[in-house]
């Protein structure tokens, strides 16, 4: 096949390294997955600028999934961080709770293209999974998702949502039972069915171009933010904030704001039982490592093992983060804090009931930052928040993990908060 | 690279390839090399030592020893079994290493290729870039050179393999690259551009252990393919099990990569081991 304009070989006739962010990123995959992984990096630029697969990408995510997606002013929840202009782009209300739903579409769409007959995924909370099972239930693909066995036991529900939604649940007993055991197992079964089968990557990681191409299918949140922000405020926001695992959510809502220098972007991570115990902070505790295709950090121990991570939220309890994380970190246009599982307890509850909205513990780490950014930036900074997903999927571990000390807390804290809102209310 | 650097890595090669001599002694005596694969301190160090020397000693021509690594995407279950058993048992880079210089001290004349996962690798030569000056991954290839006879990394395609394909060279490792069924005739070029010591034919679409059709038409033309490319010795692998299918490859290939039915072999003790090998070695000649 002619090769188009490429870039240039090296010496060796050996093309460079594609998708580096940085140094970042690359393609780090076994000989077998190579060809699709290339297929994917030639077709998918190509299904992108092509306005009939854009179309359809755009269409559906209006049609089915609800999109444009609300921006929501949360004034009570400035009240009770100390102040702030905060702003939530409410991706939990998308069809099936979360912005997951953008990045599945689109790269089913693209597996129909490439006439790919069958999708694999993985999940951890089984988020990803039943974004990926409701769009091949759509479009009428066979379905197979990942899930280690440890998650299949503590997301029972999830598990049977996949399965009304006609997929097929596979638990991984391997390694830790949990989402990184779940992605080694989907790559095994692509190497074996490489030829008709795609593999729906749920983050902006693994191998080339993935980390690009699911920040794209996710930048409609970004996108549509700005203009929302620019419409409702008549400027730019000066920090936008979300919460990072693998990086998704927080990728897409970052690409509608890279070019805003002004616009400072920040990254929430999980901080588990603390940076000294067991945790999920990549940034802050991460080595740089090649692991699941990429180059980027990982939580490893001395001699180049995977550490297992630790979160309340199963949708950031994974070792590794997005390369493109780790290149924006490392420039500096970006940076990243930790939050640990008590704090996300407590911001689930604050924004429960500042403003009748339950957000994923994954969110709820964003909106426990919120205070101490709220003191770097001063009470007149306009916050944009990504409210990634909405928390029904984690009332069964909050309800295990609000003991009646906390429950008290929690009226406690009610009964302040039920006070006279006074200025800065929604009845203002 | 400079022509005094290609000079010194051409002869480093001369001087060190067991590889090729071994690949050229079996071809002399009309067979088929046997590759054998076992894990580092599956299940235990000295189990491990044990069972490793046992292989030799029953006719293992090459030995691929496993870097066991916490992920391993690309094999099958039986040798991520193995990995999680070796990891449990305090398996290190270093330790493994130590496994290795200790078959070298038995079997001086025995090639020994390193098989693993970039990041452990990765990380041991971050190790020794923090403890001297820089240039982490050419320290750790010339202390490998002294130890192993070639490097195989399974997630370091060309694309990505230079890091340490060309310090492992320079060093007098040779850098043994994988080829699949599913690779195109352009990128066979490319792999086999930056490979020495031999070629590896993964002779299935899937990961290691799996069912093989040993007489299947793909894997009879991959090899000719592949010598079409390379003057490389060709060694195919990927769900051998039986001297039956050895049987079959040995007449395709210059050598045939036996790794999940030793590991599975082993885990009956080291008689049953040598006995598998002996088996194995019996099929490899060519009628």
């Amino acid at each position: 096949m002619a090769s188009a304009s490429t870039s240039p070989p090296s010496p060796e006739g050996v093309a460079p390294s594609a998708g580096d962010f940085g140094r970042f990123g690359g393609r780090f995959v076994a000989e077998t997955l190579m060809p699709a992984v290339e297929e994917l990096a030639r077709e998918w630029p190509v299904a992108w600028a092509d306005p009939s697969f854009r179309g359809d990408y755009e269409r559906i995510l209006s049609e089915y999934v609800g999109r444009p997606s609300a921006l929501t002013p949360a004034p009570r929840l400035a009240k009770a961080v100390g102040g702030g202009d905060i702003w939530l782009k409410r991706e939990d209300l998308n069809h099936t709770g979360a912005h997951k739903i953008n990045n599945c579409v689109g790269q089913v769409l693209l597996a129909r293209r490439l006439g790919k007959q069958r999708i694999i995924a993985e999940t951890g909370a089984g988020q990803h999974g039943v974004a990926t099972a409701t769009v091949c239930a759509y479009f009428g693909m066979p379905c197979v998702v990942y899930m280690g066995a440890e998650d299949v036991a503590r997301q029972a529900l999830n598990v049977f949502r996949m399965r009304l939604l006609g997929a097929e649940v596979k638990s991984v007993t391997a390694g830790s039972a949990t989402l990184k055991d779940a992605i080694n197992e989907a790559l095994r079964d692509w190497v074996a069915h490489v030829e008709d089968t795609h593999y729906v990557i749920g983050s902006v990681m693994g191998p080339d171009p993935y980390p690009m191409m699911v920040r794209e299918l996710q930048r409609v949140i970004g996108d549509e933010a700005r203009a929302q922000m620019l419409e409702r405020t008549g400027k730019l926001p000066d920090a936008v904030v979300a919460c990072v695992g693998g990086g998704s959510n927080a990728m897409g809502i970052f690409a509608g704001f890279l070019g805003d220098p002004g616009v400072q972007l920040i990254g929430v991570e999980a901080a588990g039982e603390g940076l000294d115990g067991l945790h999920a902070a990549t940034m802050s505790r991460g080595a740089e490592g090649v692991y699941h295709g990429m180059r980027s950090l990982v939580l490893q121990d001395d001699d180049g093992q995977l550490q297992e991570a630790h979160s309340i939220s199963a949708g950031l309890d994974y070792p590794g983060i997005g390369p493109e994380h780790a290149h924006l970190r490392e420039t500096g246009r970006a940076r990243y804090v930790a939050i640990d599982d008590a704090q996300a307890l407590d911001g689930l509850s604050l924004l429960s009931r500042t403003e009748g909205i339950i957000p994923a513990l994954e969110t709820a780490h964003a909106i426990a930052a919120l205070p101490q950014l709220v003191r770097e930036l001063g009470p007149e900074a306009t916050i944009l928040l990504n409210l990634s997903g909405r928390g029904d999927k984690d009332m069964h571990t909050v309800m295990g993990r609000l003991d009646a000390d906390s429950v008290a807390e929690v009226e406690e804290a009610r009964a302040r908060s039920q006070k006279p809102a006074g200025k800065g209310g929604h009845d203002d | 690279m400079t022509e005094t650097q290609t000079q010194t890595q051409a002869q480093a090669q001369a001087q060190t390839s067991r590889i090729a001599a071994r690949f050229a002694a079996c071809r002399a005596q009309g067979r088929a090399a046997l590759v054998g694969y076992l894990t580092a301190y599956d299940p235990d160090r000295d189990a491990s030592l044990a069972h490793i020397l046992a292989a030799c000693e029953a006719g293992l021509d090459v030995l691929e020893l496993g870097v066991p690594f916490s992920d391993p995407t690309a094999d099958g279950a039986e040798i991520q079994a193995a990995m999680v058993r070796a990891l449990a048992a305090g398996a290190t880079f270093d330790g493994a290493l130590d496994l290795a210089r200790a078959v070298r001290e038995r079997f001086p004349d025995l090639p020994i290729v390193l098989f693993g996962y970039a990041n452990p690798l990765l990380r041991a030569a971050g190790r020794l870039a923090e403890d001297g000056a820089g240039g982490g991954e050419a320290q750790l290839c010339r202390a490998l050179a002294e130890v192993v006879d070639g490097l195989l990394v399974v997630d370091l395609p060309p694309e990505e393999a230079a890091i340490l394909r060309e310090p492992a060279r320079a060093a007098g490792l040779d850098w043994i690259a994988l080829s699949a069924p599913t690779s195109p005739p352009a990128r066979r070029d490319r792999l086999v551009a930056g490979a020495s010591g031999f070629i590896y034919a993964v002779s299935l679409t899937g990961v290691t252990g799996a069912a093989l059709d040993a007489s299947s038409e793909g894997v009879r033309a991959q090899i000719e393919d592949l010598r079409g490319r390379s003057e490389l010795p060709v060694a195919v692998g990927f769900g051998v099990r039986e001297p039956e299918q050895v049987a079959v490859l040995a007449q395709l290939a210059d050598g045939v990569v036996v790794g999940s039915a030793l590991v599975r072999a082993a885990k009956t003790g080291s008689e049953a081991l040598a006995a598998k090998v002996q088996a194995l070695r019996g099929a490899c000649s060519r009628s």
